[in-house]
């Protein structure tokens, strides 16, 4: 009899093991639901399908009657473009600092404390000052999301590129690279991989703040809808509107691995 | 036969700690030196300061009769046992990183008809070292022996006046380690290479240089170990006599690794 930590799925097995509990969560769902919709047709927590299918249908292909707007493309166009400029503004900032502070002991010595006395401050603490700040428009949402993950990412590049094997460092010296040119030939091309794994383990968060930012202070967004309709108990909105989101981020997980494996192939040995 | 390099009584000090002391010895052009020593006897650390990633606490050390550059430089080439070449880069572009560095300050990149030049010189070391057929390859594909290759090539292309090896056969199976004895030495004697290697295999030492130099404490101090630095016991010069030879002075080192042996004769 074989150990169970010896036992591996094979690619078929796999993806079926893994369906299996998404599955299982969604017939569960359709069964809970028909059996309370049966003793009482008005039941809003659990909506049956077809009436989120309706909602969908409202929601995304109909105009809203009072802006001309379909409001979910609305919302999701909406959420997308502070999810990206947030992420973008993170992650030019984590490379240009990630970078200096682990190939430089001299900036890493100045600024690795001040990072990591922003990275302990929870971001949702400094919403307030942010909206003080920023006022409650586009600016303070995008800032939260900059404030939320970058200090997180920096750290994590920081410390890989101060990682990165002294032989290396010094080999490019024998080989008259000035510092410049480590730091553009060396450590940059070995940092991308890792960057684009950070700002992928930093979608999770991004979310959570944008999320908080539309639901406090927003008339448009994923997040602004799910609390404006929840005040109607809108199951039927509400969950749509979530499995949406996690899509969206399913999506765009998958696509920065996508890029990291094209771009830089021998980061995942394994993909080859 | 002129000095290319020379160690003017240096010390190496750690707080109370002597790592090394009182080095004096010079290194003659076209020399392939072998340095052997037990675990911890400042092998290393006189290897680092050659490269100049350590800087002596005391003494001086010369360079073609000037003082050498504090920090590493095109004129001292390396291979360390590990992590020497880079692993983003295919074998082709590892090679050519040196000169695409020296040729272009702030790009790092060549292009046009300087490119195809050094596109030729790189293909050329590629195929002295064996590597040909890899050029394309990235380190992470290529067995141990090769990226020692690749190591060697991508040091070799930029004519150091000096080759630094840090242990570079010591992870290799004993088959590719003969393979790499047969083309460091081949290498050595066509293009007339001064070598400076550290080595914990004492056989290597004595089958490849042509000139071995020992490291240990000459004094022992059992109630304070740290108070006494290592220096260069044992110095011989090999002709084809003595070639191959392990003296009896040594023969501990070559039975076992890290046992310190009994103070020998003084340098020869």
């Amino acid at each position: 009899m074989r150990r169970l930590l010896n036992v591996r799925p094979k690619t078929g097995e796999r993806i079926l093991i893994g369906a299996a509990p998404l599955l299982a969560i969604g017939l569960a769902y359709v069964a809970v639901s028909a059996a309370w919709h049966s003793q009482n047709p008005s039941e809003k927590i659990l909506p049956p399908i077809d009436a989120m299918m309706d909602q969908i249908r409202i929601m995304a292909f109909q105009r809203d009657s009072q802006t001309g707007t379909f409001p979910l493309w609305q919302d999701t166009f909406a959420s997308l473009r502070r999810l990206v400029f947030g992420l973008s503004i993170a992650t030019a900032t984590t490379l240009l600092l990630g970078l200096t502070i682990g190939i430089l002991p001299l900036i890493r010595a100045g600024l690795s404390p001040l990072v990591a006395t922003i990275a302990v401050i929870p971001p949702i603490a400094v919403l307030p000052i942010l909206f003080i700040a920023f006022g409650l428009g586009e600016t303070a949402k995008i800032v939260l999301i900059v404030v939320g993950v970058a200090p997180a990412m920096t750290r994590d590049l920081a410390s890989h590129v101060a990682s990165l094997p002294e032989e290396q460092l010094v080999k490019a010296q024998t080989l008259g690279a000035s510092t410049w040119q480590i730091a553009l030939r060396v450590a940059l091309p070995q940092a991308m991989p890792r960057l684009l794994h950070a700002l992928r383990l930093s979608l999770g968060p991004a979310w959570v703040f944008l999320i908080s930012a539309e639901a406090i202070a927003s008339d448009v967004g994923l997040g602004y809808r799910i609390f404006l309709v929840r005040r109607y108990l809108a199951m039927d909105i509400i969950l749509p509107y979530v499995a949406w989101t996690a899509l969206l981020a399913v999506m765009l997980d998958v696509a920065l691995n996508t890029v990291s494996r094209r771009a830089f192939p021998w980061a995942h040995p394994s993909a080859r | 036969m002129k000095p290319i390099l020379r160690f003017k009584n240096v010390w190496v000090t750690y707080g109370d700690k002597v790592v090394l002391e009182k080095v004096d010895l010079s290194v003659n052009e076209g020399a392939f030196v072998s340095i052997v020593g037990p675990s911890g006897a400042g092998k290393s650390t006189f290897l680092r300061l050659v490269v100049g990633q350590e800087q002596p606490t005391r003494g001086e050390i010369q360079l073609d009769g000037a003082p050498l550059n504090a920090e590493p430089g095109r004129d001292r080439g390396v291979v360390f046992q590990r992590y020497s070449v880079f692993p983003h880069l295919n074998a082709f572009d590892n090679v050519m990183f040196g000169l695409e560095c020296s040729g272009s300050r702030l790009r790092g990149r060549l292009t046009g008809a300087r490119r195809s030049e050094a596109r030729d010189a790189v293909l050329a070391m590629l195929e002295t070292v064996g590597l040909k057929d890899a050029a394309r390859v990235f380190p992470a594909q290529l067995s141990g022996g090769m990226q020692q290759r690749l190591a060697i090539a991508q040091a070799l292309i930029m004519r150091p006046r000096i080759l630094l090896l840090d242990e570079p056969f010591g992870a290799l199976d004993p088959g590719v380690r003969k393979d790499m004895h047969v083309l460091i030495n081949g290498l050595w004697r066509e293009h007339g290479l001064t070598i400076l290697m550290v080595t914990h295999d004492i056989k290597e030492a004595f089958h490849l240089g042509s000139r071995v130099i020992a490291f240990d404490k000459r004094r022992h101090d059992p109630h304070a170990p740290h108070r006494y630095g290592s220096t260069a016991t044992f110095d011989i010069t090999l002709d084809h006599k003595n070639r191959r030879q392990v003296p009896p002075e040594l023969a501990s080192l070559a039975s076992e690794d890290g046992v310190s042996p009994e103070p020998s004769s003084p340098r020869a």
